[in-house]
């Protein structure tokens, strides 16, 4: 009994569409079996609350009078460098960047208390933020400095535009070393003494539409608390790899390009997070809906936290080396449990994201469709999925060296 | 009997004084060192749960006031900005006391203070600046 898209929109203008978040459909499928939840459900929608460092901003300031060319210039927000190399208002920031004079890990473990994710919040929050920019000058933009406070209801466009979010699971990671490590997976104590984990499990967006039968460029989502779009597929997207009988990944796969307007946005949802010894993020609330438009789509919603496994990865070694070794697989409702046995080895685990968060988001996004607020998408294009071909890389790392004096 | 956690800051020229035998000897208290930190020539800083008959406890607090001895509340150390928190968990695993403990039915944290014994080992795990030391 397939449905489409249209069909589910016109439900959701009447008021008449049946939506439930990616946990709640997991008791209604064990209730009324897959038959009967395809047929009466219409909407499953995700979330997830974490942090993504591939994230950042764009603004147009408007022109200054007289006229200043940023472009080419120096451009700094709070004393955190923005990228100018555009025209000549147009600013680029990204989530991880830090004030040059930041004393990053000189002193270890560094701080990393403000960068790029704390301006983008600082603007969202409504917060005056300093801009400073020098230019070289020219006959059409002469002045060469400028030293003013900003804010984002002054700006003309202000749009998050994130090439990696979303990762479809993600490593659990630990420490096998004697020292402490500081990564950005969290503080790892040695000897595998804690291991952290970053998913939202049975609610995460990419875990339940695997194969990304509905999820495509241009889907509507939830993003930093308004709507936003998929772009595309996002950077060190990885579909081929090794998958469970339901297709779902078992390492980290696919991930998502996404823009929104950062004008709608609420720093409720969007915080900068500062991960000691590491630097500088941005956590971030996104959510998919995902429409029922047969009984496959719905049993890959159904997927529960004990059939989801992310893999045991040593950072002490093997992840700055790039050692493709796992230490094993564990269930994410081991995970969440605040235990894990690897190795033979009993092992705590704290999150990196945010649980729940990630079930207020899928709430919130489930409110608006109830409410008819939120209308669902289908993709212009698909994104690659596992059988693409389609693959992440490595650095194909080929030394500079001096050519020989041609003499 | 009465009990309490406090942080006693001692001045440098008392840091070769045997404060805590005298503490255990002549106001009888059951004296638990939970942290200390001395250093020669600089301010010591020694968490303790103290736990002994009330009115002896009280007399204790004024032989460590008329010492120099800075007695702080612990309660007060380790503040958790709940506004600033969202509930990613990463605090909970190093905290030895679970006075940062976790719902696991809402997955959202919680913070007990009387469990706290402000060995500050969630103030680097937090990104989110939530958890915060109130003197230092």
């Amino acid at each position: 009994m397939a449905k489409t898209v249209a069909e589910i929109n016109d439900k959701i203008r009447q008021g008449k569409a049946v939506v439930f978040t990616a946990e709640e459909i997991i008791e209604v499928v064990k209730a009324k079996g897959v038959k009967r939840a395809a047929a009466e459900v219409d909407v499953v929608t995700t979330g997830t609350f974490a942090p993504m460092c591939s994230s950042g901003a764009y603004f147009n300031t408007g022109h200054a009078n007289p006229r200043i060319k940023m472009g080419g210039g120096k451009v700094t927000l709070n004393d955190v460098p923005v990228y100018a190399g555009f025209a000549a208002v147009d600013l680029l920031i990204g989530a991880t960047v830090v004030a040059d004079d930041d004393p990053r890990n000189k002193v270890f473990p560094g701080k990393f208390a403000y960068g790029g994710a704390h301006v983008i919040e600082d603007l969202v929050a409504g917060r005056d933020v300093r801009l400073v920019a020098s230019a070289y000058g020219t006959d059409c933009y002469p002045r060469k400095n400028l030293d003013t406070l900003i804010r984002l209801e002054d700006l003309n466009e202000a749009v998050l535009f994130n090439m990696r979010n979303a990762y479809q699971n993600y490593n659990v990671a630990v420490n096998l070393g004697d020292r402490v490590i500081y990564t950005y997976m969290g503080v790892l104590q040695p000897k595998m003494r804690n291991a952290n984990y970053c998913t939202a499990g049975q609610l995460s967006p990419l875990l339940n539409d695997p194969l990304y039968r509905t999820i495509g460029v241009g889907t509507r989502i939830f993003l930093g608390g308004d709507q936003g779009y998929v772009v595309s597929h996002g950077t060190q997207h990885n579909p081929g790899v090794r998958r469970s009988d339901r297709g779902v990944p078992r390492v980290p796969a696919g991930t998502l390009a996404v823009t929104g307007d950062l004008k709608q946005m609420s720093h409720r949802w969007l915080k900068g997070a500062s991960f000691t010894g590491y630097g500088v993020t941005l956590t971030l609330g996104l959510g998919i809906p995902i429409p029922i438009l047969d009984e496959e789509i719905l049993e890959f919603t159904a997927v529960t936290d004990a059939e989801l496994t992310a893999p045991v990865v040593d950072y002490s070694q093997d992840y700055p080396n790039c050692k493709p070794e796992i230490l094993g697989e564990v269930s994410i409702a081991q995970l969440k449990s605040g235990e894990i046995t690897v190795n033979g080895k009993k092992v705590v685990t704290a999150g990196l994201s945010s649980y729940a968060f990630a079930r207020e988001v899928a709430q919130v996004l489930k409110r608006w469709i109830t409410e008819g607020s939120f209308f669902l998408t289908e993709p212009v294009a698909p994104i690659p999925s596992a059988d693409s071909g389609y693959k992440f890389k490595p650095l194909k790392e080929r030394p500079w060296e001096p050519a020989q004096a041609a003499n | 009997m009465a009990k309490k956690k406090v942080v006693l800051n001692f001045p440098p020229h008392l840091i070769d004084q045997p404060i805590t035998y005298r503490l255990v000897k002549d106001y009888d208290l059951v004296v638990n060192i939970l942290r200390a930190r001395i250093t020669p020539r600089e301010w010591g800083r020694m968490v303790v749960e103290l736990n002994g008959n009330g009115s002896r406890l009280d007399e204790a607090m004024n032989f460590l006031a008329d010492l120099g001895v800075v007695v702080e509340p612990l309660a007060g150390e380790i503040q958790w900005q709940e506004e600033r928190c969202i509930h990613c968990t990463a605090c909970v695993a190093p905290c030895p006391t679970h006075a940062l403990d976790l719902d696991r039915v809402a997955m959202t944290v919680a913070f007990d203070r009387e469990r706290c014994i402000a060995c500050e080992l969630c103030l680097n795990v937090c990104p989110y600046r939530a958890i915060e030391m109130a003197f230092e």
